[in-house]
């Protein structure tokens, strides 16, 4: 049964979806988390649903749409941040819902029946096309070329960022593409689980990562591992028990970080405990 | 020569600090010392006046000026090595596309590693170091980039006492090449250390030498304060009378 599904382009389509957003997800995921910039991404994920719509209110692909306006809202964030005036959580909630309302007044300002707009919002992998996933594989190339050239200046930014421009580093260049390589990812995973569950694909694949392995690189290489296995799981469960695909994306991650969070700790408590009995003899 | 001068008109804090200098800033926590040595990196733009550092405008001195931050203002488990962060102070600053350390960079590295006595745990990560090793492995971060000013933020807080020890005599021994600038508001830790002391409370105000009394520390903290002699090692104050 198996075999024959493969034969179907949608399933292939899907298949490759799943490797593209999951690299993405590994290597920026990580960056994400070490930078404490989760929330931060939620916003700028948010804000695309606003692109979405004026993609639909001017007749282009929507996720062209989203891509414009993540970018520039991801850049307009990262200005304002800079300036440091506004507090950051502030910030975030401001631009999360504009983009909300502003996806909301362009789909009611449009001509003709409103479109479906749950496929953006919770993805819908199986509905992915060969446009699609060539921007995906545009963005996850764009996005890998990036990270491993500047490999170690990303290290030093991330870690201490005030040194790396006491150093004469162009952090500010640097901040600017961070903020806009987490725009244009967002737009490459919103056809895989949508803008409201990206949040889980930046975040499981790589806490699990954290837990087992120690340097930057691997965790990048192992999260990307470990979201094609979330992805192509929660498609494959999506398919069997007839349940939206990025719902059971997102629902299969989080009860994986949750199994391996709790299984961990007991381990964990477990060695500790014959370390001290060891001692104790 | 001299390497910092600093006139802010608001509050009152002016000084010429020359080569050769080890200066230690003492004041109470909230005095703006952290602001000032980040008006003379350029981080922090002052509100009134200007500073200049070797004769330049602050952040245009590029790699003359090491900074040693605060140990609490950074992430302490980002997945990292100790040999990593020390050879990220010779980053090439150009961002360089697929950038690699040249064999020099790494024998710079492994001196000052030897140096400052981390070369042993330079494989470790970063989480794992105690408050010490963290802090010797920012001074020594900072130092591979040679510094000729080195400007260090509270360099022995959360540091256990071999450490600090450990710290103060390395930083005596840079001294005889570099210029020295610490901050703390650890007064009687630094003063048997540095060359000279100034205490910085809203206003500046330079001391000379390093000996500590009750005149001092009360214009500094702005209120009578006792202060305690311990015997002759870490001797801070000269034998003086009961002050009523």
């Amino acid at each position: 049964m198996f075999f024959t599904l493969l034969q179907y382009q949608f399933i292939q389509n899907a298949i490759i979806a799943s490797v593209l957003a999951s690299t993405v997800c590994g290597i920026i995921g990580v960056i994400i988390i070490e930078k404490k910039l989760v929330m931060m991404s939620g916003g700028i994920a948010h804000t695309s649903f606003g692109g979405v719509g004026l993609g639909y209110f001017l007749g282009i692909e929507p996720v062209l749409g989203a891509l414009l306006l993540s970018v520039s809202a991801s850049m307009g964030i990262c200005y304002i941040k800079r300036k440091g005036r506004t507090r950051q959580d502030v910030l975030i909630g401001l631009f999360w819902s504009l983009g909300m309302a502003l996806g909301t007044i362009f789909i009611a300002l449009m001509p003709g029946y409103p479109p479906d707009l749950a496929s953006y919002l919770f993805g819908s992998i199986l509905t992915v096309t060969r446009a699609d996933i060539y921007l995906m594989a545009l963005i996850a190339f764009f996005i890998a070329i990036i990270v491993i050239s500047l490999f170690e200046y990303w290290k030093s930014f991330i870690f201490d960022q005030e040194f790396a421009a006491i150093t004469g580093i162009k952090t500010v260049f640097l901040e600017y593409l961070l903020f806009i390589m987490i725009a244009i990812s967002v737009v490459a995973l919103i056809r895989v689980v949508g803008i409201i569950l990206v949040m889980a694909l930046f975040t499981a694949p790589t806490a699990i990562a954290g837990m087992f392995f120690k340097s930057l690189k691997s965790r990048m290489i192992i999260s990307a591992i470990i979201g094609c296995f979330f992805c192509l799981g929660g498609l494959f469960v999506s398919y069997s028990v007839n349940i939206p695909s990025g719902a059971a994306i997102v629902v299969l991650s989080v009860i994986c970080y949750l199994l391996v969070y709790v299984i961990n700790s007991i381990i964990n408590s477990i060695k500790r405990k014959e370390r001290s009995a060891r001692q104790d003899c | 020569m001299i390497v910092i001068k600093i006139r802010l008109n608001i509050p009152a804090v002016n000084c010429r600090i020359k080569t050769g200098e080890y200066l230690g800033i003492i004041g109470p926590n909230g005095g703006g010392k952290t602001t000032l040595l980040k008006s003379i990196l350029g981080l922090v733009l002052p509100a009134y006046g200007q500073i200049e550092v070797f004769g330049k405008k602050p952040g245009a001195a590029g790699n003359l000026i090491g900074y040693v931050p605060q140990i609490t203002t950074l992430e302490k488990n980002f997945p990292v090595r100790v040999g990593e962060v020390v050879l990220t102070g010779r980053l090439d600053p150009g961002l360089r596309l697929f950038h690699k350390y040249s064999l020099q960079d790494k024998k710079m590295a492994q001196q000052i590693q030897e140096d400052v006595g981390i070369y042993n745990i330079r494989d470790r990560m970063v989480s794992e170091l105690s408050g010490g090793q963290f802090q010797k492995m920012l001074i020594a971060r900072t130092l591979v980039a040679e510094p000729k000013l080195l400007l260090l933020d509270e360099p022995t807080a959360n540091v256990d006492a071999a450490s600090r020890d450990h710290i103060f005599s390395l930083l005596k021994e840079l001294n005889s090449n570099m210029t020295i600038i610490l901050v703390t508001h650890d007064l009687l830790a630094v003063s048997s250390h540095v060359k000279s002391l100034a205490c910085l409370n809203s206003s500046l105000v330079y001391h000379g030498g390093t000996e500590i009394n009750e005149k001092i520390v009360n214009t500094l903290y702005g209120c009578p304060v006792d202060l305690i002699a311990h015997g002759v090692p870490h001797r801070v104050l000269k034998e003086h009378n009961e002050g009523r």
